[in-house]
């Protein structure tokens, strides 16, 4: 039903020239460092596919894949679950809701690197709230500078603490949009509290589910400033995402090449995810 | 129904244990939170909260942020709104694709754009300024603000436009003073995401600046190295940066929950 209109490109003008700039001309410097080497002074020669060879084989890169692929699975399984749990047991309508959502969005808003030391004093084994009774109270060994298991516990436990709200700002958006009518009928129907959810709610919030697995999906993905202000990637590379080794590739040994071939082949898998993600979750709507 | 609303409080305690330790931590001299474990603030003391007040650094940080965070709003949403009514109303060539290619720019991760974007606004001779910063976010916050606004536009019926053009509105009045009220909750969920998203991100805003337009998050790194871990003050400073973000959430609260619920779903 929309009606076929050209004319239609000049309101989208602006955003085009906007992020354009943002995002291609940006993207043309990293395309033009991926192929060639630099030994300073702004001198450049031409590598062609080196860099991209490098990293593809390289087991860091490997490594740091992984661990990136491992951190987002988890926080997703996490999360999703639990925020759906979390958006069924809220009341409909009330005066707590408000209260409810302000108090759950509030650590969405908190600036990333606020997150990530607000989590590490936390954290502190003699100082921090977690730490002490980890320690103290309950005689758990627990150092997230010193056990790598810690430190996951930590980051998976920050991110879930982090976003799990999104997923319950979202899910809970879509249960309040089913009429009362259909749990009426339900109720005469005799179905069970699992049909309930399965037959009428799930598929009500199956698309705000999309994109709050989306937007997790990709975030998550680019996650850095967070665990790099917690742990610093440590301890050993444990905790080394695919972002805080980039930044080290590019920031802190200066290795441009290798870093845009880099770039491009993260911003290529998170590409193709994300659209696997989308078509798949988005198929039954093209029928 | 007892029972289950046991579930949100649990969660909600659960969310505010961190931040309960920030906040005790920003009232404890920085001997007190070295010397050991304490639950309370045994000598509570307002000093971390007086110099960043008294500050310039320290102030200047939070107008700062404040100052690029409302810029890139309000130029998001404004670009964002005719775009997503394009999208929501029209056919046109290549509609597909470019909403496609819009959102991908939410996943190109920051890390990657950090040096290109120093050189780019450099090149441009706007480094070191609030509308850097602003035209920066605007990477990631229109693509999210034109999904937003489009969800909210498809709600609205298109009988809406029809029976405006026939009553004799040109399109800029119709879309002025009839269209955009009707998605006001679609406008103040888009704001509310555009906010919350600058507001947040660091790696950007500290790399396009450096002393003129420096955001709150850069000076508390700063802090951080320099001035020997300072936690008492940086706990203050970060208590701080929580709060414009509740007094936005605040706002929008009844936005939120109805909102998404008229958009998209």
């Amino acid at each position: 039903m929309k009606t076929e209109n050209q004319k239609a490109w000049f309101f989208v003008l602006p955003v085009l020239a906007l992020v354009a700039f943002n995002a291609l001309i940006p993207m043309m410097t990293v395309v033009n460092y991926s192929v060639q080497e630099t030994f300073g002074n702004n001198q450049f020669f031409w590598e062609g596919l080196t860099w991209f060879e490098q990293i593809l084989r390289s087991e860091r890169f490997h490594a740091a894949l992984g661990r990136q692929f491992l951190f987002t699975f988890l926080i997703l399984i996490i999360e999703v679950p639990l925020g759906v749990a979390i958006a069924l047991s809220m009341p409909r309508s009330g005066p707590w809701v408000s209260v409810c959502l302000v108090l759950m969005a509030l650590p969405m808003l908190i600036p990333w690197n606020v997150v990530g030391a607000m989590w590490n004093i936390f954290a502190l084994p003699d100082i921090g709230l977690l730490g002490y009774f980890l320690n103290h109270t309950l005689g758990i060994d627990y150092d997230m500078t010193q056990n790598p298991f810690a430190a996951w516990v930590t980051i998976i436990t920050m991110d879930v603490w982090h976003w799990t709200s999104l997923v319950v700002l979202l899910a809970y958006a879509g249960l309040v949009s089913i009429p009362d009518a259909y749990y009426q009928a339900a109720k005469i129907d005799g179905a069970s509290n699992w049909s309930v959810f399965r037959y009428i709610q799930l598929p009500k919030m199956k698309n705000v589910l999309t994109i709050a697995i989306l937007l997790r999906f990709m975030d998550s993905f680019n996650i850095y400033t967070e665990p790099f202000v917690l742990t610093g990637g440590g301890p050993g590379n444990s905790t080394t995402l695919l972002s805080i080794d980039l930044v080290k590739i590019a920031l802190g040994q200066f290795d441009l090449g290798p870093a845009a071939a880099m770039s491009l082949i993260y911003f290529a898998i998170t590409l193709l995810v994300s659209w696997l993600f989308y078509t798949l979750m988005t198929k039954d709507d093209l029928n | 129904m007892q029972k289950r609303s046991l579930v949100p409080i649990i969660y909600i305690i659960f969310l505010m244990l961190p931040i309960y330790w920030l906040v005790a931590m920003s009232f404890k001299t920085t001997n007190e939170i070295l010397a050991g474990f304490s639950l309370f603030p045994q000598t509570f003391t307002l000093d971390a909260y007086r110099t960043i007040f008294t500050d310039p650094t320290w102030y200047w940080g939070y107008i700062n942020s404040i100052i690029y965070v409302s810029l890139n709003t309000v130029i998001s949403v404004s670009v964002a709104l005719p775009a997503a009514y394009a999208f929501s109303r029209y056919r046109f060539l290549g509609d597909k694709q470019l909403f496609f290619w819009l959102l991908t720019n939410r996943m190109a991760p920051a890390a990657v754009f950090a040096l290109p974007f120093f050189q780019l606004y450099s090149a441009v001779g706007i480094f070191d300024t609030h509308l850097a910063v602003a035209l920066a976010h605007c990477l990631f916050n229109i693509p999210l603000a034109v999904w937003i606004l489009e969800g909210f536009m498809g709600g609205v019926p298109k009988e809406l436009d029809e029976t405006a053009y026939v009553d004799g509105y040109s399109f800029p009045r119709f879309f002025m003073t009839i269209f955009i009220p009707t998605i006001k909750a679609g406008v103040g969920v888009a704001a509310f995401f555009c906010f919350m998203f600058s507001w947040v991100e660091l790696l950007l805003a500290k790399t396009l600046t450096a002393v003129e337009a420096k955001p709150i998050a850069a000076t508390m790194t700063k802090t951080a190295s320099s001035a020997g871990y300072e936690l008492g003050l940086l706990a203050a400073a970060g208590t701080l940066t929580i709060i414009p973000g509740a007094i936005v959430i605040y706002f929008v609260r009844n936005y939120i929950a109805k909102g998404f619920a008229m958009g998209r779903v």
